[in-house]
């Protein structure tokens, strides 16, 4: 499966690798040809198979069941996200997490019920992604992956990890009772189908809130994994774009300045010799002091125009 | 000293009303809390609202939320620095299309609470605060909580909300990033016909 979707993206990159960038390209994003065909891919197959489904199986299956679906699926993960809890040196919440799965599987018939919730020990939503994040690995460019939707290349490179710990799986393949290949994969399919409805209400919203669907999610995609990996507290985020007009202003500054240097040591010297200085027009020093007062003023906060 | 008096004389009539201004108004977590409380008290009440009347919801919003809400401040800063460079009309056009165009949205959002209960989190704010975070969580059985969080600003009348975040994901942030494309791609007035024609094109659909 994670081959077959390897060589689909792979495929996806040589077809649009040497299509041109759009005209606004975000720093985050230097793959947004080839990532906009595989939304437009996505978004199709959603219109016409995955969303009809979800909205059948909405309509088909009660919310009760809809529910004790995603307590039955969520009770599985609880035992990954515990893992992650711990790899990332949250002891407390991976105490609550394995507790949860302990309680909801014994209390809550087989996680079936979340009593666990009621009993004050939240759900968290971990995954490898995070944990790479908290280690310290940069999210790295933006992928959108073929049916999963968004990513990047550490979240990729941790959905890879997610998908061979996904409990589905291995419990299937390390008890493999009858039949669990065909298990494996209605179950898998339940769980994706479900979450899709879960989602439903959200990207109807996105449906009417978004001018360009893409630039939305994406921005969104980031804000939300920064969030997840604070654990809902992220420090301020550096507005990396306001200074970044002052500095291009100062370089300018900083250039002119050089060459007016240059110049003025150019004449000086040239003055030795032959003592002409008709193209200094008369107003030169106070043009001079001008420049240079803009760029003290642009200064501070730019360490680099000391240096050079 | 002219223009010192012209200040002084322009600040007279705030420092005269400010301190009434202050005594009666409300706390902003307590405002977002009871906001909230009466909104999602009349949609768990009304049938119409739940199965998706749209026109009934929007008039809900515009009476009970939108009074609560900043426009032009969430508008300057899904802007950026692009606002400073729209002259007062194109603010006024940008304000009322995204005003529109979030109400809308909101709206949508809001027939889908059912069975969610809101928790509030204590104020974390000093006594002279100007500009605060109200968080909250909504709790969904089964599903990890998800948090909202007002950042809101006092002004002279009350306590306004100018960005709301859902997850961690900031309406103001997200929009920000189209506002820039539309505008290096078709200047402030191709995103005030974008914003237009979304808002069109929503308006005509819920018509059908």
């Amino acid at each position: 499966m994670i081959r077959r979707l390897a060589a689909l993206a792979a495929l996806a990159i040589l077809a649009t690798g040497c299509a041109t960038t759009a005209s606004a390209p975000d720093p985050r994003d230097p793959l947004e040809p080839m990532n906009r065909a595989v939304f437009e891919f996505n978004d199709g197959l959603d219109r016409a198979l995955i969303k009809p489904a979800a909205e059948a199986y909405q309509f088909v299956v009660p919310s009760i069941a809809r529910t004790a679906v995603t307590n039955f699926f969520g009770n599985l993960g609880d035992i990954w996200n515990g893992a992650n809890q711990l790899m990332q040196g949250k002891v407390e919440a991976w105490i609550n997490d394995w507790a949860r799965v302990l309680f909801n599987t014994t209390f809550g018939a087989g996680g079936l019920a979340d009593v666990a919730s009621e009993m004050g020990l939240p759900k968290h939503d971990e995954d490898f992604g995070q944990t790479l994040g908290v280690w310290g690995v940069p999210p790295g460019a933006y992928l959108v992956l073929p049916v999963f939707g968004p990513s990047s290349v550490r979240d990729t490179a941790g959905f890879v990890v997610d998908a061979y710990a996904y409990p589905t799986f291995w419990i299937l393949r390390t008890t493999r009772p009858p039949h669990w290949v065909s298990w494996r994969t209605s179950l898998t399919l339940l769980d994706f189908l479900n979450r899709r409805t879960n989602a439903l209400a959200l990207t109807d919203v996105l449906e009417q809130a978004a001018l360009d669907r893409y630039a939305y999610v994406r921005s969104a995609y980031f804000q939300r994994r920064r969030n997840q990996i604070y654990d809902g507290s992220p420090p301020p985020e550096q507005e990396a774009a306001l200074p970044a007009i002052p500095t291009q202003a100062a370089a300018e500054l900083l250039r002119i300045l050089q060459e007016l240097d240059a110049a003025a040591a150019g004449t000086g010297e040239a003055s030795g010799a032959r003592r002409v200085e008709p193209k200094v027009p008369r107003n030169y020093d106070a043009v001079l002091a001008a420049t240079a007062a803009r760029a003290v003023a642009a200064g501070p906060g730019q360490p680099d125009t000391e240096g050079h | 000293m002219r223009r010192l008096l012209q200040a002084l004389f322009a600040l007279l009539p705030l420092a005269v009303l400010a301190p009434p201004a202050q005594a009666q108004e409300t706390a902003p977590d307590a405002l977002v809390k009871s906001v909230s409380q009466e909104v999602l008290d009349i949609v768990r009440r009304d049938k119409d609202i739940q199965s998706g009347n749209t026109r009934k919801t929007i008039e809900l919003v515009e009476t009970k939320v939108l009074p609560h809400f900043d426009f032009v401040h969430m508008t300057a800063l899904a802007m950026g620095p692009n606002w400073r460079r729209a002259t007062p009309e194109q603010q006024r056009a940008l304000t009322d299309q995204f005003r529109t165009l979030l109400v809308r949205t909101y709206s949508t959002a809001l027939s889908s609470y059912k069975n969610h209960t809101i928790d509030f989190k204590p104020l974390r704010a000093q006594p002279g605060d100007n500009d605060v975070i109200v968080r909250s969580e909504v709790k969904q059985p089964g599903q990890q909580p998800v948090s909202i969080d007002y950042s809101m600003e006092k002004t002279a009348a009350s306590w306004k909300v100018y960005d709301v975040q859902v997850g961690g994901v900031s309406l103001v942030t997200t929009y920000r990033d189209t506002f820039t494309n539309e505008v290096r791609q078709g200047g402030i007035d191709g995103l005030i016909r974008s914003l237009e024609d979304k808002n069109r094109q929503l308006a005509s659909a819920e018509k059908k």
